[in-house]
């Protein structure tokens, strides 16, 4: 599927070249915003006036012959739950309404550093939860191809800003496929790196042991380019791994030839037709580009649901004990301390953060801890354990990234176990610290696009690309 | 997708549990909140009881995809955040500290 919209790569170039400047290239993307964002909502804060005095700057070092580095010009919008120093940083929840971070998440430092241009702050399901941007306080991101429908989520507002051409790349956090289902429901690649090789520094937590950060772009290529940007080691982070970036860009072109890919023997029910014909035909691509298809098994894998269900909420629930009305954001005044938090987190807080607080709370209290917490835990190990098992007798897995196309708004809203069943397929990733990415594959039910989740082992991410690439230039 | 046999070897949740968790969550929910939410929990937990069916005896609980070992920064002084910034985002300053209710709920 080719983008209707210019890939990062194009952009740098184009600028590079002095065919373009970084200040028509914004306004390029500004046009859009300001033509479909109050359709659409992608974004809960738009950074129109800083963006623009960014790319003014940059367009006079490039004039002066200084490099800005390899994303130089390139708009790109941030889920709002990364710190922006001086900017809202809300994560769509009332509880961080008008908060402003004192200092960047390391990926923002990052980006800036490369010379890219922020132009806003996007939607999301509040502090993450959720997989249909429906959960947002501030309200519902749509689904730029079709806007009776979601965007998927959590990262909804950042798929969406660029599959409606808002901003040439974005930032999502993929904490069981927050990054990977929006990616397929809008049409565009989503990355979710190996544990540990985004920095976590100034993405506000939501389950620490899973969240992880990656891009969303047109292109395998542009994702490419990103992820050497943002990656690497950091030592404000001391889960980040202390090695080098591995070069992704260099082995797009190196194909599949003689490459192993699995496929899961047993699918699980519930996938729609045309997405399992879409898998099918990528299984056919790669196979004619000289890859092998291998069948495989993951036994544990239906259990994944119920691990994650667990472990996510009960580490949320520790990492949002600090919204306690006292450093910062929303407080509800009352008498004595305790009942201060307890009214100022009913106040700040929505259903679905409410839902998963009381889930985590009641699965890691006393008397109820090795029942769910610590069987949870086991699991996780023994969907660690099917992967290495899998993995040796393949280098990749393929998946569908989502059981079905976009689903209409309002669908899965009254009953919270339907919204998590869109994660079956992403989640194990996360639970064993495993890198994925969904490559949009062509289209399924009612012209939606469909997306194809390439699964490799940890550090597997030279491997996942360049099967990435090659489906890119199938589909 | 949910199981009766399951639920006999999983602790229930009632009321009672819900409004008990909550206090610990320090999360004030409404009455209807409180039923909404145990009727929730239930059919959640009552889908979890899906691992029940595996021996787990001899499986080691991962709570981190990889080994975690402490780390230092070098003791050097780093400058820290602006004092002011931080406080300009809390809900009640005061002199140059965070001021909250009494604990005891009485004002001094």
């Amino acid at each position: 599927m080719t983008s209707k919209f210019v890939s990062v790569v194009d952009i740098v170039g184009s600028i590079r070249a002095g065919k373009t400047t970084a200040s028509d290239v914004l306004e390029q993307h500004l046009a859009r915003i300001d033509s479909r964002e109050t359709e659409i909502h992608a974004f809960n804060h738009i950074m129109a006036e800083s963006a623009r005095a960014n790319a003014a700057s940059i367009d006079a070092d490039l004039k002066a012959g200084n490099d800005r580095g390899p994303l130089a010009g390139v708009p790109i919008a941030l889920k709002d739950n990364m710190c922006t120093r001086g900017v809202p940083t809300t994560c769509s929840s009332k509880i961080l309404q008008g908060w402003k971070p004192p200092y960047d998440a390391t990926v923002v430092t990052r980006l800036q550093h490369a010379g890219a241009v922020i132009v806003g702050k996007t939607n999301l399901d509040e502090f993450a939860m959720g997989s249909s941007t429906e959960n947002s306080a501030f309200g519902p991101t749509r689904n730029p191809l079709d806007t009776s429908r979601v965007p998927g989520g959590s990262s909804g507002g950042s798929a969406a800003a660029v599959a409606a051409g808002f901003a040439a790349a974005s930032l999502g956090s993929d904490t069981g496929g927050s990054i990977r289902q929006p990616a397929a429901l809008c049409g565009v690649v989503g990355v979710k790196p190996t544990y540990g090789m985004v920095s976590r520094q100034g993405l506000v937590a939501f389950a620490s042991s899973l969240d992880q950060i990656g891009p969303f772009t047109h292109t395998v290529a542009d994702a490419a380019l990103l992820m050497e940007v943002i990656g690497g080691h950091d030592p404000l982070d001391s889960t980040s791994l202390d090695q080098p970036m591995p070069s992704l860009t260099a082995v797009l072109g190196q194909g599949v030839k003689g490459m192993r890919i699995g496929r899961l023997a047993d699918m699980p029910d519930g996938c729609e037709p045309e997405v399992l014909a879409r898998l099918d035909a990528a299984f056919a691509a790669l196979k004619a580009a000289g890859a092998t298809i291998v069948d495989i098994a993951l036994p544990s894998l239906s259990y994944c649901l119920t691990a994650y269900y667990l472990v996510a909420p009960a580490e949320a629930s520790s990492n949002l004990a600090r919204y306690d009305g006292v450093r910062y954001g929303l407080r509800v005044e009352s008498a004595d301390l305790i009942s201060m938090y307890g009214a100022t987190r009913a106040a700040g807080f929505g259903a679905e953060v409410k839902r998963r607080i009381m889930l985590g709370t009641y699965a890691l209290s006393a008397g109820y801890y090795d029942a769910y917490y610590g069987k949870a835990l086991k699991v996780r190990r023994l969907i660690a354990n099917d992967f290495a098992a899998a993995y040796q007798s393949c280098d990749v897995i393929l998946t569908p990234t989502s059981p079905t196309v976009a689903f209409p708004i309002g669908e899965k809203t009254s009953d919270p176990l339907t919204m998590y069943l869109c994660d079956i397929f992403t989640i194990p990733t996360n639970l064993a610290g495993h890198a994925a990415m969904s490559v949009p594959f062509g289209t399924g039910a009612h012209s939606m696009p469909v997306g194809v989740q390439i699964l490799a082992p940890a550090l597997g991410e030279p491997t996942m690309f360049r099967v990435a690439a090659e489906l890119e230039r199938a589909s | 997708m949910s199981s009766s046999s399951d639920a006999k070897t999983t602790p229930k949740i009632t009321a009672q549990v819900v409004a008990k968790v909550a206090h610990l969550a320090r999360l004030d929910l409404t009455e209807a909140e409180l039923a909404l939410m145990t009727t929730q929990l239930t059919g959640m937990l009552d889908h979890f009881g899906d691992i029940d069916k595996l021996d787990l005896s001899a499986v080691i609980p991962m709570a981190q995809p990889f080994p975690i070992k402490n780390v230092y920064r070098e003791d050097v002084v780093v400058p820290g955040l602006d004092r002011q910034e931080v406080l300009d985002n809390a809900p009640v300053p005061q002199d140059g500290r965070f001021r909250v209710p009494p604990s005891n709920g009485s004002e001094s």
